[in-house]
């Protein structure tokens, strides 16, 4: 009896991945929920378990290969068993039992069988089911985004009538709107330009991998979408940091290292509370304001990218759950064992770019959010404090202070200079009073 | 206009062209006094007399053989090979002489012969008076390949196919000899040109491809499913080698489905060879797997009439063919 390894759906839009590793060869042995390869999604990096305890009888799939949802990956066996054929088509996602060898002889059928007509009627490609050639072919010249598209073929595909009725409709999306996202068919030029990609006269061409594939396309569409109006402003630290002197080892008593940006969440939460305007996303019909805060916070994977894990909820928790989420987040992003899920629906966002060095920087938005908050580097700088002498007289002095260069980058189109201030000035003001 | 059969439709050509050109002659098993044993050619021995109607032995390797060699001599034979299943002692004739004839003498000698070859079951002819031959010859160049389905089209079809200057396989779908029925008129001459196929219902929910008695059977199956709802465009191929590409494409870019239907068994049956036109030429207006509904590949016609129906296609098989692409 062998098991076939399925390449799994990951989220509920993820749906195709790259074989980044296959951390086990053809005729290793592996114990079932070992993790036998490394996949690499738009969103994430996972790890895919085996489905059984066995023999690696074949990988079909090679490094570095990006496969859809559905498509058999590997098939796990004791040695000597028959290696069933791929299916052509890819089936629903997960693991299943290998199907029974062939049917019986003895009728014999003519033309094809009307099970395997069936079976690639049924084939997906992500959430649109089977899109046939000539259904890719109209989306694309008319530019159509096919998830606008009902369908009424076999299993709900998208017919040939479908995507020219919806084209007669005049319903057909202006060529600058986005194209749909995970759309396999979509033209690539749309995205790279048509021109030919540009290349240094000696240099060597790095491949593109999914996840720099997926944020070159996600700046690019950001910059192209949203009106970026930076705002700076810097906090004094000093209380922060004293708070977190203090707490850091109950902190530690309950599982959870404190760190400085589980404060600049809480903060940024009260503050986003204060003005709900920044807590939005922009819509042709209005300005889409969020109930909750999610925050998502960018964490840098190396030279693998970056990825920004959320926060749900962030308005109904503490220091110490903002605290242990982010830590939980945190090691899960570098480790590659994010699931899908917990990188979507972000409704603010914080970088750390201080991490690297940097004073101030002005981020991109994180699409379809309003802004992004940008934390520079803790510096101690000489700042002048002013005082008043017991007397009454202005007395100023320059004191040594942690400081901190934030940043607001925030969507024009939804608010203005103004409120960005207000917002941040609140930030700020919540950090330098904490207690 | 008169309405005619199938076969009056093949004598009436045959007779004109023994009257118009005096190089045209027939030979064939039984095809003298007798008329054939499908009756196509009676009353042209008592016309045109025995040196232009001719009976041959019971082989058919001297049937080509006469028909090649009066051909280089610059007759115009129409050979008939009484049933498609008796044509393989022929064969080499065919494909190694007759086809191949004007190419190997760099066109100083050419074949000009028409092979008249009653294909085709559902007649209670069993192994060996049910046979369909057209994939083994449309494979062969040098050679022409034509099926009429109508009275008219046989008509033209096989005067053209006597005044043409290659070595044409003319197959007649028998069953419809006597059952199939329609106009010719009488006044004109009716030629039908050798190549383009022909639109016989337009549609647009899918491209029904066929030829022959399966054409018939196509219309039926068409009309059925129009009561459904579903609109479908029948091609009469007519001609198999050469086939008429740009109707074929044309069809399918409109339709974006194609099911292509014979009677012949499936695996290398002429049907693959549209397929295969498609796929090459037509991927991006495609909507649908192209599907092909053809007879089972299993060594013959059955005896037994329940296994007969089993193996011949009828309207029933290819209306459910055209739901389920339909539905697609």
């Amino acid at each position: 009896m062998t098991t076939e390894v399925i390449m799994p759906q990951l989220g509920e839009s993820v749906v195709e991945g790259t074989v980044t590793k296959w951390l086990r060869n053809q005729d290793d042995r592996i114990e079932e929920f070992e993790p036998l390869v490394e996949i690499n999604t738009d969103k994430v990096d996972t790890e895919v378990p085996s489905p059984a305890t066995g023999t690696v009888l074949k990988l079909f799939v090679a490094e570095g290969e990006t496969v859809v949802a559905g498509t058999l990956l590997a098939v796990i066996g004791e040695p000597g068993e028959e290696v069933p054929e791929p299916p052509l088509a890819p089936s629903d996602g997960g693991v299943r039992d290998a199907p029974p060898a062939g049917r019986p002889d003895g009728e014999l059928q003519s033309a094809p069988a009307p099970a395997s007509f069936e079976a690639a009627a049924k084939v997906k490609v992500g959430d649109l089911g089977f899109i046939s050639p000539v259904v890719a072919r109209i989306a694309a010249e008319h530019n159509v985004d096919l998830t606008q598209v009902s369908g009424t073929g076999s299993g709900g595909r998208i017919t040939k009538k479908d995507v020219l009725s919806y084209v007669e409709g005049g319903q057909a999306a202006p060529p600058w709107e986005e194209p749909g996202s995970g759309d396999l068919f979509r033209p690539t030029e749309e995205i790279f330009g048509a021109k030919e990609p540009a290349r240094a006269a000696a240099g060597t061409l790095q491949p593109l991998d999914a996840v720099r594939t997926r944020i070159a396309e996600h700046m690019v569409r950001s910059k192209r979408t949203s009106a970026h109006v930076t705002t700076l402003m810097e906090a004094d630290l000093g209380r922060v940091i004293a708070h977190r002197k203090t707490h850091k080892e109950s902190f530690e008593r309950e599982g959870a290292k404190l760190t400085l940006t589980a404060y600049f969440i809480a903060a940024a939460v009260e503050a986003l509370k204060e003005v709900p305007l920044v807590n939005s996303s922009w819509s042709e019909e209005g300005i889409v304001l969020h109930k909750a805060a999610n925050v998502g916070v960018a964490v840098s994977l190396g030279e693998a990218g970056l990825i920004v894990p959320v926060i749900k909820n962030a308005e109904q928790l503490s220091l110490l759950a903002i605290a242990k989420t982010v830590n939980d987040l945190g090691e899960r992003a570098r480790g590659h064992k994010l699931i899908p899920d917990e990188v979507q629906g972000g409704t603010f966002t914080i970088t750390n770019h201080g991490i690297s060095g940097s004073l101030l920087a002005t981020p991109i938005i994180n699409q379809p959010q309003c802004a992004i908050l940008g934390v520079g580097l803790l510096q101690k700088r000489a700042v002048v404090i002013e005082g008043m002498s017991p007397s009454g007289e202005p007395q100023d002095s320059l004191a040594i202070r942690p400081m901190v260069y934030l940043t607001l980058t925030f969507d024009h189109r939804i608010i203005d200079g103004a409120i960005g201030d207000q917002f941040l000035g609140i930030l700020v003001q919540r950090l330098q009073s904490w207690a | 206009m008169t309405e005619m059969t199938l076969i009056e439709g093949l004598r009436q050509a045959m007779d004109e062209e023994l009257e118009r050109d005096e190089r045209v002659f027939i030979v064939g098993q039984d095809v003298g006094p007798r008329g054939g044993v499908f009756r196509a050619t009676q009353g042209l021995y008592e016309k045109y007399g025995e040196d232009r109607v001719v009976d041959s032995p019971l082989a058919e390797l001297s049937i080509i053989g006469i028909g090649i060699g009066t051909a280089l001599y610059g007759m115009r034979p129409i050979c008939e090979i009484q049933f498609a299943d008796f044509i393989y002692p022929a064969f080499n004739q065919i494909v190694s002489e007759a086809a191949r004839m004007c190419y190997r003498s760099g066109g100083e000698w050419i074949a000009p012969m028409v092979i008249r070859v009653p294909y085709g079951g559902g007649i209670g002819g069993g192994l060996y008076h049910s046979q369909s031959i057209e994939a083994f010859f449309a494979h062969v160049p040098g050679l022409k390949v034509v099926v009429p389905s109508t009275p008219y089209d046989a008509k033209g079809l096989l005067k053209s196919a006597v005044r043409d200057p290659n070595p044409v396989i003319f197959l007649e779908p028998k069953k419809g000899y006597r059952l199939i029925r329609g106009e010719v008129p009488e006044d004109e001459e009716v030629l039908v040109p050798i190549g383009p196929g022909r639109i016989s219902r337009e549609g647009t929910d899918l491209t029904l491809f066929a030829y022959g008695m399966m054409h018939h059977y196509a219309m039926e199956a068409a009309e059925r499913v129009a009561q459904e709802g579903i609109d479908v465009e029948v091609v009469d191929l007519r001609t198999l080698k050469p086939v008429d590409r740009e109707t074929v494409l044309a069809s399918v870019a409109k339709t974006g489905k194609a099911l292509i239907v014979h009677e012949d068994n499936l695996t290398g049956g002429y049907g693959a060879e549209i397929a295969a036109i498609l796929a090459e030429e037509a991927f991006a207006d495609l909507d649908a797997p192209v599907r092909r509904l053809a007879g089972p590949d299993v060594p013959a016609m059955p005896f037994s009439h329940p296994l007969q129906d089993w193996f011949m296609l009828d309207a029933d098989k290819i209306a459910d063919a055209i739901r389920e692409l339909a539905a697609y």
